[in-house]
């Protein structure tokens, strides 16, 4: 084939892709800043006529989308420390620390990611309702504050930590807390990072559980007010944009500035099929 | 201290959290599959019996644990190969020596991946609503009269599995580019000299040597899309007439719905079986030669 053609075609197609990918996105944005009813024209406007932050004041005035933030925020960052302590500290010493049976546990982490979260679910709840913890923070940031997923990871980087480092370290007489904190926690620095970004993501985005475990709209998170908003304002198009907006630009752009530790994460997780 | 003491402190905070939050819970599950737990148990357990197999047996007659299987398999048997087909492609394309700027394309494509499954749900009940969505509108332009994807009981589902595919193929499109930069070029130079033409060298070099990771990919994403939930929830609330109700929709509505926690923990099992057999299936028939992890 014609180089020069081909050069045409694949960027063409490409750029075809990108835009049809963004398009919804794109048009999210656009009708966030529409007036009242200038959404539902024939034919839909693409460009907003008259641009109006109204539907964005009235999602933080009268639509609770402040408090929901918050949540989402308060969720979220405290899923993300506290599972990465967790984390770390498994993943460390299922690489580096020697005890019996080791390999064994750790296989038996992975067999159990063949079994759907949804499954635990229902015990779940009951358990949370009986220790009065249903509809509070806590009920959606206990269980994950530790996953294997992060274990698997943080194990598959400190693996390739020089051992004579360690060893090292204890010759000098240091103990064991010191080396985690002083030598290895600062060689994990980059799948910290990775993990850090996945996690806060995922518990960003996360919405069947919140959506069990929180029953009163004081601690809905973004998702789960969202989507109870979306039921109550089905024809306000504006208003529902301006919403999903303010859901989605917190991790798009978390992503555009961390992107390359998040795509590393990615591959990182799924070498092992 | 004695260095598998320290291991062991080390491991307690993550397994007391795994084991108390989850494989507790799970055992608990099977548990209360074989009960009647329903809203009189949530007020006073000494309403609490034990059923045995009764709660599989009535699903297993009921036509809609039938349809609910039904539109997931459909959701699952037309979505993985759509998806897989463009994470494929556009992997194809990423990885051309021809294409320009790939940095900024691949951000592009991958985007949707890390939004918001309700947000995005939201936007696209607004881009396929039937009087004033520009899906319709860009329809009738090309002479196809309007679509009622919401209302037409035929359509809500093709409209799901949809945006499932643009939300979900950037993430293997990631894992498949890596799978592609990975094959040695000179096995393509050697083919080009021999005269194979692009098409022969895609499948006798691409696929063969992808062959490893399209597997897996494959199964990971069979069974994410067993897991369907958010998307008919928020997009069709499960309708139109219920074609879109999923399994785990079933699930949801009859345990915190109906609070008939019983028969929810058994249409749980139910899934989780599903799902074992179809990926240990894939892997059988696929060519998977070590365990499956």
């Amino acid at each position: 084939m014609n180089p020069r053609r081909n050069v045409w075609l694949v960027n063409i197609a490409l750029a075809l892709c990108a835009a049809l990918v963004l398009f919804p996105l794109f048009w999210m944005l656009s009708v966030s800043f529409m007036q009242p009813g200038e959404a539902n024209n024939l034919p839909p406007p693409m460009l907003p006529l008259h641009p109006t932050l109204h539907n964005y004041r009235e999602l933080f005035a009268h639509a609770g989308m402040g408090r929901y933030f918050a949540n989402s925020l308060i969720v979220s960052s405290a899923i993300t420390l506290l599972s990465l302590a967790c984390n770390t500290l498994a993943g460390y010493a299922f690489a580096k620390l020697h005890f019996a049976g080791r390999e064994k546990l750790f296989g038996t982490l992975i067999g159990a990611l063949v079994i759907p979260a949804q499954v635990a679910m229902l015990p779940l709840f009951l358990l949370l309702k009986y220790v009065g913890l249903v509809n509070s923070f806590a009920a959606v940031i206990l269980p994950a504050m530790a996953s294997v997923f992060g274990i698997f990871l943080v194990r598959q980087y400190a693996r390739s930590l020089p051992g004579e480092l360690l060893e090292a370290a204890r010759v000098d007489g240091a103990g064991e807390w010191r080396i985690f904190l002083q030598v290895v926690l600062p060689l994990l620095k980059p799948i910290l990072v990775t993990l850090a970004v996945f996690t806060f993501l995922t518990a960003w985005n996360d919405f069947m559980w919140p959506l069990i475990a929180l029953t009163g709209q004081d601690h809905y998170t973004l998702p789960v007010g969202l989507a109870s908003l979306s039921r109550e304002h089905v024809q306000d198009s504006g208003l529902m944009m301006a919403g999903a907006v303010v859901t989605v630009i917190p991790v798009l752009v978390l992503f555009l500035a961390l992107q390359r530790y998040y795509l590393r994460g990615l591959l990182l997780g799924s070498v092992k099929g | 201290m004695n260095r598998a003491a320290v291991a062991w402190l080390f491991l307690t905070p993550a397994l007391l959290v795994l084991g108390v939050f989850f494989l507790l819970p799970v055992l608990a599950g099977l548990g209360l599959s074989l009960t009647d737990y329903d809203i009189y148990a949530l007020a006073n357990l000494h309403n609490l019996r034990f059923v045995g197999l009764a709660n599989y047996w009535e699903l297993l007659h009921r036509p809609l644990f039938w349809a609910a299987l039904g539109h997931t398999l459909y959701f699952v048997l037309v979505g993985v190969p759509l998806s897989m087909a463009a994470s494929l492609g556009t992997a194809l394309l990423l990885n051309s020596q021809a294409a320009k700027l790939k940095p900024l394309f691949r951000t592009a494509l991958f985007a949707p991946v890390v939004t918001t499954v309700v947000a995005v749900a939201v936007i696209w009940r607004y881009l396929f609503n039937t009087q004033f969505g520009v899906v319709n509108f860009v329809l009738a332009h090309l002479g196809i009269g309007p679509i009622d994807w919401l209302g037409d009981p035929h359509w809500a589902m093709p409209m799901i599995i949809l945006f499932a595919v643009w939300k979900n193929f950037g993430y293997n499109m990631i894992i498949l580019l890596a799978g592609l930069q990975a094959i040695p070029a000179d096995l393509y130079e050697a083919a080009r000299i021999d005269g194979a033409s692009p098409w022969r060298q895609f499948r006798h070099i691409t696929l063969p040597a992808l062959g490893p990771i399209l597997l897996m990919v494959g199964i990971l994403t069979v069974s994410g899309y067993f897991q369907l939930f958010a998307e008919p929830y928020v997009i069709t609330e499960g309708g139109p007439l219920q074609s879109t109700v999923s399994v785990l929709y079933l699930m949801y509505n009859e345990g915190f719905k109906w609070w008939n926690m019983g028969t929810a923990s058994a249409v749980a099992f139910l899934l989780f079986v599903i799902m074992f057999a179809a990926t240990a299936l894939m892997w059988r028939f696929g060519g998977g030669r070590e365990e499956p992890a």
